[in-house]
């Protein structure tokens, strides 16, 4: 299989169904003559045409609002926002609009959209352009969170996400473009929905997602160093939100950390723990720990930015504490 | 007189006596929903068409099966006028599973996918930007459809309505944007919520041919909309209609109406839309006074059997709570 990075692999998928099925088309702020801000859609324009490849003004209300009203009628659009904060200004489009449409008229309309918003802190952009607010989305029933953390679910996610009826916020994290993995060549689909085991152990639990994997996966080594085996699983999607491998996990090693990089607070971790309690109580030998972002607005300082986000090293104490 | 011209007279007198009653029927729906409203029979809130009726009849007497409707939460008047029958919207009012929605949506949210009715949309200017998005759908598929998008006049001062406007010009959309401008966003007065009174001139703004209509009088509704569909249509392109109307009861039931002098809700009333076309069939000898009141009649009747259907309907079923959430699980 041929290692390409994340950026690689979203746009191949992108490219795939642009190719496989004529009502998929893009829509955002610089995916067409720029190419992209993250260079996602480079080429797009040339080789698919400015009907299909659109530049949008910068108003986020209406790229989600106008995205959400075309796949009403029929199309598939893949709605880019530049970056997921930018998602609060479409918020009522994507809580009153994408989530609710099918439910609020009774099942009449579909709306197959598909949200990409690139999220995650680390780059030093300061406090407005740097937070992850996966839970936020994944708090709304009638959308779908996907967050993927290697190429080959960044590519078979989003193709399923383009091919879902329902509509579906795609996060991918900013600092996580040129990670590298394994895809295979052509078209493969991964199903929403299902957590993934990316590590075997057998000592320690540890659940996580997107940035929380690249993380999580370099502290393991580091506890393996010492003999503690961790194993690691990758929910990959927010909602649905899958648990079984978790719980499964749960019942071999009794101890389980959470590593996201969102706030603690309402966050991944507290609803991850709470279901592990209510559904697998009795296999805790220790209190699940969270590892999350410091909860400040993150500041520009690039000392102080990285001491505010999750790191390797307070993963592997988090597992020493749980131990 | 011509055979042509006999058939055509013949056309228009059924098509204007359609027109009376619609308007009826409308205004009998909204006098009823406010009985079941009293009775605690419909739930939440009730925002009231009467006075607007000239409004979705006249425009949307000549709308094509492929043209689409959409429209804000004062939407009875407008699901009527799309097709949808009286008694469906009477059991969606009343929260039953034979409602349009199956009880989900209620006042506030009718839609009828078969008849290219696109919903009512609770949050202000928020379904204007999915106007845009239809019409773009139309227009990249090569269909003939055009998207006529109905809101009022509070719409027209929040970001969604400038940035659907701007879209519809950049892009090239094809979309009839329909200001009803009845005076009043809940209960602040045009003059007291945005820079200019005169709405149609935001569209100057994004250089969109406009105009303004009597919203009173549905033949000149009807006029207009001809007119102005035939623009979109022919050019593929946005136009901004402003249509001057006024609702006669408070924004939803339970308003104080503090905001406004009942000799101004008097006023409009001498130019009620139904009265004044009434008075326009007789006096042009086109039907007799009792011809209309028997048509009075049939709505009379048609409300009754509405209403008696959506009482014996049965309410959703706690399952349904699960259904039409998600496409797939």
């Amino acid at each position: 299989m041929a290692e390409i990075t994340m950026r690689e692999a979203i746009s191949q998928a992108l490219w795939e169904e642009m190719e496989r099925d004529e009502r998929v088309f893009i829509m955002g702020e610089e995916v067409g003559l720029w190419g992209g801000t993250y260079a996602v859609t480079r080429g797009f324009y040339d080789h698919f045409g400015g009907e299909r490849v659109r530049d949008t003004p910068i108003a986020e209300g209406v790229i989600v609002g106008a995205a959400n009203g075309a796949a009403m009628a029929g199309l598939r659009p893949v709605a880019e926002l530049m970056t997921i904060n930018f998602a609060f200004l479409a918020m009522d489009q994507i809580v009153n609009g994408s989530a609710k449409i099918r439910a609020m008229f009774g099942g009449q309309f579909a709306v197959p959209i598909v949200i990409r918003a690139v999220g995650g802190g680390g780059r030093q952009l300061g406090a407005t352009h740097s937070q992850t607010p996966d839970a936020v989305f994944a708090h709304f029933p009638g959308l779908k969170v996907i967050a993927p953390a290697t190429p080959y679910d960044a590519k078979g996610l989003l193709k399923a996400a383009i091919r879902t009826e329902d509509p579906v916020m795609f996060i991918e994290h900013a600092t996580m473009y040129q990670t590298k993995g394994e895809v295979p060549e052509g078209d493969y689909v991964e199903p929403i929905g299902i957590s993934k085991v990316q590590r075997e152990g057998t000592d320690v639990t540890i659940v996580t997602y997107s940035k929380g994997l690249q993380l999580s996966l370099l502290a393991a080594d580091l506890l393996a160093a010492e003999g503690i085996e961790a194993q690691i699983i990758d929910l990959r999607s927010l909602r649905p939100l899958d648990l079984e491998p978790a719980i499964e996990s749960l019942k071999r090693t009794n101890r389980v950390v959470i590593v996201e990089e969102g706030w603690r607070s309402y966050g991944v971790g507290a609803e991850v723990a709470s279901r592990l309690y209510e559904e697998a109580f009795d296999y805790f030998d220790t209190p699940a720990k969270r590892v999350a972002q410091v909860e400040v607005p993150l500041p520009y300082n690039r000392e102080l930015e990285q001491l505010a986000l999750p790191q390797v090293e307070d993963i592997v104490k988090a597992v020493k504490e749980v131990l | 007189m011509a055979e042509a011209d006999v058939a055509l007279k013949a056309l228009d007198e059924k098509e204007m006596l359609r027109l009376y009653h619609e308007m009826v029927l409308i205004r009998r729906l909204e006098e009823e929903s406010s009985r079941l409203y009293q009775q605690g029979k419909i739930g939440g809130f009730l925002h009231l068409y009467i006075g607007q009726e000239a409004v979705a009849s006249g425009l949307l007497s000549i709308r094509r099966p492929e043209d689409r409707i959409i429209t804000a939460y004062r939407d009875h008047g407008v699901a009527i006028a799309s097709g949808i029958e009286v008694k469906y919207v009477v059991a969606e009012l009343l929260g039953k599973a034979t409602g349009t929605a199956k009880g989900k949506g209620g006042s506030m949210h009718l839609a009828d996918v078969d008849l290219n009715f696109w919903g009512g949309y609770a949050i202000v200017g928020a379904h204007l930007p999915l106007a845009a998005g239809m019409a773009l759908a139309d227009k990249y598929r090569g269909d003939s459809g055009v998207t006529i998008c109905m809101f009022g006049d509070g719409a027209t001062n929040i970001g969604y309505f400038h940035e659907a406007l701007n879209l519809s010009m950049v892009w090239d959309l094809p979309v009839l944007w329909v200001c009803e401008n009845n005076q009043y966003g809940m209960g602040t007065s045009v003059e007291r919520a945005s820079a200019v009174e005169e709405i149609r001139q935001k569209a100057e703004g994004y250089q969109m041919p406009n105009s303004r209509v009597n919203g009173m009088d549905v033949l000149e509704v009807r006029n207009a909309a001809e007119e102005t569909l035939g623009y979109v249509r022919e050019n593929g392109t946005p136009y901004f209609l402003e249509v001057l109307t006024y609702r006669y009861q408070g924004h939803s039931i339970g308003d104080p109406e503090r905001y406004r002098e009942s000799d101004e809700v008097d006023q409009w009333r001498k130019d009620d839309p139904i009265g004044f076309f009434r008075a326009h069939l007789v006096d042009s000898g086109v039907f007799s006074s009792d011809e209309l009141t028997k048509e009075e009649e049939l709505v009379d009747q048609e409300i009754e059997e509405a209403v008696e259907f959506a009482e014996s309907s049965p309410n959703p079923p706690p399952e349904a709570l699960f259904e039409d959430i998600y496409a797939e699980e």
